[in-house]
């Protein structure tokens, strides 16, 4: 006995390293069979968080990526939204899926000049007419109306901005679906004024004003704002409507370029009338 | 002696998450592979008694398989280096033996025994570990070829580490 404990001691080392290896073996071979149910691994807590961590770290340097990514991904689903379509055979046929045909396609664009503090302001965005890019497309964000592409370079689209004192707007009251133009004169950059809505429509104060339409420019119900004030001056038929916009101007990024495929054709029909 | 050992839990730390956060991310040519971590088990002093050594090698390898969720091949590969530097250390131990308060890096010892003793162990440790891991011998001199060239990266890597504490003048 007493020979024995003088030769484990003797050698305590080297039964140390074997005992250490059995363990480290067995926890090998163990898991490889159940190695999900182990603690031992990326999956456990702490070293669960330490790479979650590391992963919000590395998140922060893709991100312009993915925002692009996520851009043209918008602009795709807006495309296929049921907004962009518009029926073709009128009421008496109700299927689906012919009725519908696309008469608006969305492309997404970012915002690299931006001005709000001019009688005239215009924004320059990166899409010009190598991407398909023309003059009189609906510029929007998702928060609302942007404006009107005036001048497109090859690279460079110029914006005629909402705010600008000759841009009008058809507009509407999304409620009564009563329609007039909206025209920014200058001043407060979050406000426009609404004209022509006649005096007996009934309007209360955070109605919701979308676009109308009717200029083939934007679709239907495009966000625009949203009415802050009214008042009716006497003698007159029409109201002055304040309306204080969704949008901020000033930290527009990335919008959205809206071509309407059946502009000509609306034109060349309405060009018949005169 | 506290002092020393909160130095080597600090040099702990500091290579378990350099290996586990970057060096893991590290695949050059798809399988070679830089394991800077056992620069800890090098670097204990000389007078640390083996079985601490053995403990010690235990420990930082179960942490290092933890964050590959490899778990057994680090811990065996790191205990093998253990168990291996105390007759490496006495193999190449100079006349006299060590120095009471030494430690084996560049500064106490020399380049030349810091490169023998470093290339031995670091080649051991991989060796053991590729072997582990793919376990089995069938395909032997791949195995061994990967084993040789992580070996390099991760001795370069350990001389880079080694002159960045390398103060000239101190003591040789």
């Amino acid at each position: 006995m007493r020979n024995l404990f003088r030769f484990l001691t003797k050698n305590s080392f080297i039964f140390l390293f074997l005992l250490l290896e059995v363990v480290a073996f067995s926890l090998l071979v163990q898991n490889n069979n159940y190695q999900s149910s182990s603690f031992f691994n990326s999956s456990n807590f702490l070293v669960g968080n330490l790479y979650s961590t590391v992963n919000n770290i590395n998140d922060y340097f893709n991100l312009k990526e993915e925002n692009q990514k996520l851009a043209q991904q918008n602009a795709k689903l807006q495309s296929t939204s049921l907004s962009s379509f518009m029926k073709v055979f009128g009421r008496l046929v109700q299927i689906n899926d012919t009725t519908f045909m696309q008469s608006y396609v969305y492309s997404s664009a970012k915002v690299i000049n931006n001005s709000t503090n001019k009688r005239q302001n215009y924004l320059t965005i990166d899409k010009g007419a190598i991407n398909g890019i023309e003059a009189e497309m609906g510029v929007i964000s998702p928060k609302g109306v942007v404006g009107i592409i005036k001048n497109v370079s090859d690279h460079f689209g110029s914006v005629m901005s909402v705010l600008h004192e000759k841009n009008k707007i058809s507009a509407k009251i999304k409620k009564s679906g009563y329609f007039g133009s909206l025209v920014w004169e200058g001043g407060n950059y979050r406000e426009a004024e609404l004209k022509d809505i006649p005096n007996h429509v009934k309007l209360v104060i955070g109605d919701t004003i979308v676009t109308s339409g009717y200029s083939s420019i934007f679709p239907e119900n495009i966000l625009i704002g949203t009415i802050k004030e009214f008042e009716l001056p006497k003698g007159n038929n029409f109201y002055n409507i304040k309306v204080e916009f969704t949008e901020d101007y000033l930290n527009v990024s990335h919008v959205y370029i809206i071509k309407s495929l059946l502009k000509e054709e609306k034109k060349a029909l309405e060009k018949l009338n005169d | 002696m506290i002092r020393d050992v909160i130095k080597y839990f600090f040099i702990f730390i500091v290579l378990v998450l350099t290996q586990g956060l970057i060096l893991n991310n590290i695949e050059l040519g798809g399988y070679i592979n830089p394991y800077l971590y056992v620069l800890f088990i090098l670097l204990l002093p000389f007078e640390t008694p083996p079985w601490i050594t053995l403990i010690v090698a235990f420990l930082l390898g179960i942490t290092i398989d933890t964050f590959t969720s490899t778990l057994g091949v680090h811990t065996s590969a790191t205990i093998f280096l253990a168990f291996a530097r105390k007759y490496v250390l006495k193999l190449i131990e100079p006349r006299g033996g060590y120095e009471f308060g030494t430690e084996p890096n560049i500064q106490y010892m020399g380049l030349n025994w810091f490169i023998i003793y470093s290339i031995s162990l670091v080649f051991l440790h991989h060796f053991f570990l590729f072997f582990v891991e793919s376990f089995k011998f069938s395909q032997f001199f791949s195995t061994l070829g990967r084993a040789l060239l992580s070996s390099f990266f991760t001795l370069v890597l350990i001389f880079i580490v080694q002159l960045f504490n390398y103060k000239p003048g101190v003591r040789k």
